[in-house]
This record gives structure tokens, sequence and C-alpha cells, in this order.
């Protein structure tokens, strides 16, 4: 007999050996981050005028914007195209992109010159800015994110205030009105935060578009936005199964497999269209005349190619690899690992610096940084999901209704 | 009838889409913030009257409350063994190239910010921190900037630098035409210290008549290019050279403005915010239906 699935805060040690490690990494990247702020960007990185922008925009930003679209890949299918199914999975996809864009708002923070600053593009207009319209679209999505995520928020208070005095009544009645009003209006910001992800996720492509002839052309196209678009939305469901599997493993719980592989059966086409408008911008502008060249450039586009495209296109396609967790598991990885290397290939790798003496390398500090950073949001996640009703789990008080035995299977 | 209803919604959704689609599709061209004044002034520098004397680079440094060394220190040419770029430190530089039509004489170029008529600074600065002035000149906001740095990836020649030691108020450190010295009538601290005359001030379409002159009187002289009158879009600092520019450091470019095809893009997303809100018509209209007909679905 199957029970229903229902969101349930799980009851785990929080810390494990794992942790540990994790919590270290995040106190060595604190430390660096301290010298940032103390000393300046020249101390702790290794950017200079030659290389304005490192991982700390490459990685923070750019491919944590990429990696957190599982948020609004999951909304669009399991609330707009309204497959019931996959509701399992959009709690834990709106907690990854709610810590995801919180980071990469903490990224842009900690890389700005002037931080204290970052306030200035809300009254500070300019419309020829794909920077400015990325910024406004992240500041705005990520609290859309957080209103999507306040459901959650009172569905953990309601009726649970404990609070001596008088004020537990009002907090209490405040919560149920929050949710009441929020149930009936979500409609408009889930429909918001598909909308704002896709001009920024494809913007965030437009940024490099004008480091003109800066750009190398196996990377610069005027289709750049369209390329950020289609990959975001390739590795959102990947990313999913990614984060679902690893956070089943560690929290000990079985494997949403049937779940998982239907959401895999959908990446391989969009996987496709990404290869196929890359191959055709390639062959139109005829830029595989680079590939004959041997430099890091043409090593790199091939990599990014074969591993983050190619190799997972072919796995998905294969039944046993859908069946099995450690399977979809790699090919997960491969499609994340892809886009990964993509942002670090336009950001860094693309760009080349017209009077470089040398060629940029992160350095300890915006490693440790970088590292710190994600750490802490492994961290964060993991006690969320100790502490709301994020990942559901069967339920022994619900059984199914028999509408989905009747309705069940998608053909 | 739902049937009936949702063929309508996808006649109104796929009209709505081909509407937003030849919007966004029009060519819409990079839009200069403001008309370009016919009176914008420039600088024509002659590399092959530059002396190398580096006196520019005092001057500027003065001009600018930059640290220098008293005037004198600048004759040591050592300094010009090697390539340097203007930085936070010295706004302009001159490097020394040698000369393929006369050994002893090698060809000096200063190197600075261009001022572009079509700026991608302008362009690309997130809160707008850059301006295009009537004069010519680009400058650059200390109330505006919040350090993102993004001018120096749009910078067609690498210019802006940024004062990364600074852990406060780090300003993008470029030339600002001496915008402050020019208001008040002065001459840029470089035009007026070259003792060489290699730099010429006055209006940009003048100079551009006094360069293909030179180039005319003496051939044999010059490379026949006066390099800023058609790179991306032009630029308010011009140059003349005796031998090609790409020997002279000078990134080769087309003659697009370098914003162009970023507006271009943008424009069609934002055009008039039709995309966007299409976009959610279209969402709000497929969630629309497909809850009914879950709905639809559960009443069976």
């Amino acid at each position: 007999m199957d029970f229903l699935m229902r969101p349930t805060p799980i009851n785990k040690k929080f810390i494990t050996p794992g942790v540990i490690i994790l919590i270290l990494l995040a106190i060595n990247g604190l430390v660096f981050l301290a010298t940032r702020f103390i000393f300046g960007l020249g101390a702790t990185t290794n950017l200079c005028n030659q290389h304005p922008w490192g991982i700390w925009i490459a990685i923070d930003v750019a491919t944590g914007v990429a990696l957190a679209a599982g948020g609004f890949t999951s909304a669009a299918l399991g609330h707009i195209i309204h497959r019931e199914r996959y509701h399992v999975i959009l709690r834990p996809a709106l907690l990854t992109a709610m810590l995801g864009y919180t980071f990469v708002a903490i990224g842009v923070f900690v890389d700005l010159g002037r931080y204290y600053s970052i306030w200035h593009p809300l009254i500070m207009w300019n419309g020829t800015s794909p920077l400015f319209e990325v910024g406004i679209c992240v500041m705005i999505y990520a609290t859309v994110l957080y209103i999507e995520f306040l459901p959650i928020v009172t569905e953990k208070f309601i009726g649970k205030v404990k609070w001596k005095g008088i004020l537990s009544k009002p907090i209490d009645s405040f919560l149920r009105f929050l949710d009441r009003g929020l149930g009936k209006t979500m409609f408009i910001f889930i429909i918001a935060g598909v909308v704002l992800s896709t001009l920024h996720q494809s913007s965030l492509g437009t940024l490099m578009v004008i480091a003109g002839p800066k750009m190398h052309p196996l990377w610069q196209t005027p289709i750049l936005p369209l390329l950020f678009l289609f990959s975001a939305i390739a590795v959102g469901f990947p990313m999913i199964i990614f984060e679902s599997l690893l956070a089943s493993r560690s929290l000990g719980l079985k494997m949403e497999m049937d779940i998982l592989s239907r959401l895999a059966k959908r990446v391989a086409p969009l996987l496709g269209i990404y290869l196929a408008v890359k191959l055709i911008d390639m062959v139109i502008r005829g830029t595989y005349i680079y590939l004959t060249e041997i430099n890091v450039q043409s090593v790199m586009f091939v990599i990014e190619i074969v591993i983050g495209i190619i190799i997972p296109l072919r796995m998905l396609f294969s039944e046993q690899v859908l069946k099995s967790p450690l399977w979809l598991f790699v090919s997960a990885s491969f499609v994340v690992a892809g886009v990964f290397i993509n942002r670090i290939n336009c950001f860094l790798v693309a760009y080349s610096a017209p009077y470089a003496l040398d060629s940029y390398f992160p350095s300890v500090g915006e490693i440790s940084v970088t590292v710190g950073f994600i750490a802490i949001l492994v961290l964060i996640y993991r006690a969320f999901v100790m502490f709301f009703p994020i990942i559901s789990l069967p339920d022994r008080r619900l059984t199914q209704k028999t509408k989905y035995s009747i309705m069940g299977g998608e053909k | 009838m739902p049937t009936q209803n949702r063929r309508d919604f996808f006649k109104t959704a796929a009209f709505i889409g081909a509407s937003a689609a030849s919007i966004s599709s029009l060519p819409i061209k990079a839009a200069t913030p403001e008309k370009l004044s016919e009176n914008r002034m420039g600088v024509l520098v002659d590399t092959t009257v530059c002396i190398g004397c580096r006196n520019c680079e005092w001057a500027c440094k003065e001009a600018h409350n930059l640290k220098t060394d008293s005037l004198n220190t600048y004759s040591d040419r050592s300094v010009l063994d090697k390539k340097r770029r203007p930085d936070e430190y010295a706004l302009t530089v001159v490097n020394e190239y040698s000369n393929p039509k006369n050994q002893l004489l090698p060809t000096d170029v200063k190197v600075q910010c261009m001022h572009c008529d079509e700026p991608a600074c302008v362009s690309a600065c997130i809160v707008g921190a850059f301006t295009k002035h009537e004069n010519g000149a680009v400058t650059w906001d200390s109330d505006k900037c919040i350090g993102c740095r993004y001018c120096m990836i749009a910078c067609p020649f690498q210019v802006p630098a940024f004062e990364y030691s600074k852990a406060l108020e780090p300003k993008i450190m470029k030339c600002d035409f001496c915008f402050d010295r020019t208001k008040e009538g002065k001459l840029p601290a470089c035009v007026e210290i070259c003792p060489a005359e290699a730099l010429t001030y006055g209006k940009r379409e003048d100079l551009i008549k006094i360069a293909h002159d030179r180039i005319k009187k003496q051939p044999d002289r010059y490379f026949n290019h006066v390099l800023g009158e058609h790179e991306v879009g032009g630029t308010s600092w011009l140059y003349l050279a005796g031998q090609d520019f790409a020997k002279l450091d000078f990134p080769v470019l087309g003659e697009a403005p370098a914003p162009g095809v970023t507006e271009s893009i943008q424009h069609g997303i934002f055009a008039y915010f039709i995309p966007p809100i299409a976009l959610y018509a279209l969402l709000g209209g497929v969630m629309w239906l497909n809850k009914k007909k879950n709905k639809s679905e559960d009443e069976l």
C-alpha cells in the first residue's frame, strides 16, 4: 500500500563528520573574507586591471544563478504546466533557488569595490546596461523566492506559537491571515518568478557581448543570451536530481527514483536543443576553424561540449541510466559540471585581456571564499530541511486517494 | 466547452507571441544618451612627432593630484624599455616602439582614454556613472559608482583602471580629458606641456581634416590611416603614425560602436516591456488552462 507523500522536517542528527569538514571550510572562507574587507580586493584576490572579474563573478554569481535555475524550471513544470506528481520536488528546488540567489547576492556584495553602495541601482538607472537588468531582476526574483517560501514558514508555525502572554494569539492569527492571503495570490508570484528568471538568465549572457573582440570567438556571439537561457533551462532538472540524490544519501532517505527518472527523461530534449543551437551558431559564424588550433580556449570548449552535453545526452537516452540512482547521479553531475565549465569559460577562459602579461588564476583567498560560501549554503540547506517541512516523506496517516490509481501514469 | 476555450486561448497566445516577436526583431540602433555635439573637441596625437619626453605624464599627474616625482626624473628613458599601460597611478603613459623607417628615431605612443563617441563604459555602467559630455570628454562620477568593474570588461581599449589596493572608496581611474581645466578655458594638461607639439587640441572635425592633410602632404612619413576616425564609431582622440597601428599595440577594432549589439539585444527584450508582459500573460493562460483541466478531471 502506497502512502501519500507529505513534506516533513527530517529528524536526524545535524552534526556528522562531513558537516564538521563543511564547518571548517566555512570558517576558512570567512577568515579570507575578512581580509577582503579589511585590506581591499587587491590584497585578497588575483584581480588586476587586465582581469577585472574573477571566480567570484564567474562561479559565485554566474554559475550560482545558472544552478539555481531548478527553482523556475520546476515551478514551470509543477505549477504552470501543473503536473501534480512533481510537487514533491518543488519545495527542495525552491529552497535551493532561494539559498542560491541569496548567495549570489552575497557574492556580488563581496566582489563590489564599493559594496556599501550596492543599493545604488535601485535609484540610479541605466536602461542600456544588461548588468542593470540582471541586478534588478535578481533583486526582485530573490524577493519573489522569499515570498514563495513563506507558506512553508507559516505551515511550520501555525498553531505552534507557544509564547507566554498575550502575544501568541495575535501572532498565530497573523500567520493564518498571511497563509490565506498567500494561498490566493501565490500564482502571481509563481508566474512572475518564471518571467524574471527567463529575463535575467538570458541577460547574464548579454553581459559579455559588449566585451566584443576581447572575448574568444568560440563563445562570443550575439545569441549568447539565448544560449545562457537554454543552458539554464537544461541544467534545472539535473541540478534537482543531483541535489536530491545527494540529500537522500546524506540524510538516509529512500531515493525518489520514480519522480527523478521521469524528470531525467525531460532533460535530454532540453540538452539537445541547447546543443543544436550552439552548434548551428558555430556553423553559421564559422568559428569551428578555431578548434583546429590547440590552446586553452579550444580545449576548454571541447571539454565543455563533450562532458557537459554529449556524454550526459547519450547517457540519458539509456533506460538503465534512468533506473540506476548511481548512473542517474553521474549523468546529472555531468550536466551540472558542463554548465559550471561553460560559465567559467564565458567569463574567464574566453576573456582575453588585451594587454595582460600573465593569465588569471584565482588566489587562495578567492578559492577559500567561494568554497566557504558553498559550504555555508550546504549547511543552511541541511538545517532548513531538518527544521522546515521541505522534503516529502510518505505519511502513514494519509493513504492514496483512489483517483490517482485511475488517473495515474502519464500516458 | 473547454476545448473551444482552449482553441481561442491558443489563438490569442499565438497572436501575442507573434506581435512580441515582430517588435523585438525590429532593428533598433544603438542609442547614444544625448546627441553628439558637432563642436565636440578632440586631440590629434602625431606619434611621428612625439619625442618620448614623458612631460605629459608628469603634467597629468600634477593636474589630477596624483603622486609624482619631480619633472627632472622623467628624463630617465630606461622607463621606456618596458611597455606600460595607464593605471590607477598614471592616467596616461608613453610607450616606445622601434621604427622600421629609421632605427635611430623610435616611435613614441602616448596612451590614455580615447573618449569614444559611443562609449562602451557609458552604455555598460550599471548605475550610469559615466557621462559623454558635449565637449567630447567621457567622465566618471564617484558618487554613483559601486565598483563592479563592468566598465573595464566593456572598454574596447582596456583603459579604465581600478584602485584594488583600497578597501574603502576605491575609484575607477582614467583620463577625464582634463574636464575641470577645459571648463575654465584651459588646455588639457598634457597638450599644454607638450614641447614637441605632438598633441593638437581642437574641434574633432577640424582635427580629422588636419590629419588627412598631413597624410596627403607627406605620404612617405605617414601610414595612411587616422586611428580613431571610425574605430568603434569614432573617438575624440585621434592618432597618426608612421607604421601599422597594430604594431604599436593598438587593438584591431571594427567600425561598429562597441555597445551596438548589446543595446539592440536589450531594446529587443524590453521593447516597451511588451515581451516580458506577453510572456507573463502566456504563462498565466497556460497555468489557468492546466488548472482547469485538472479540476475537470477531478470531477470525473
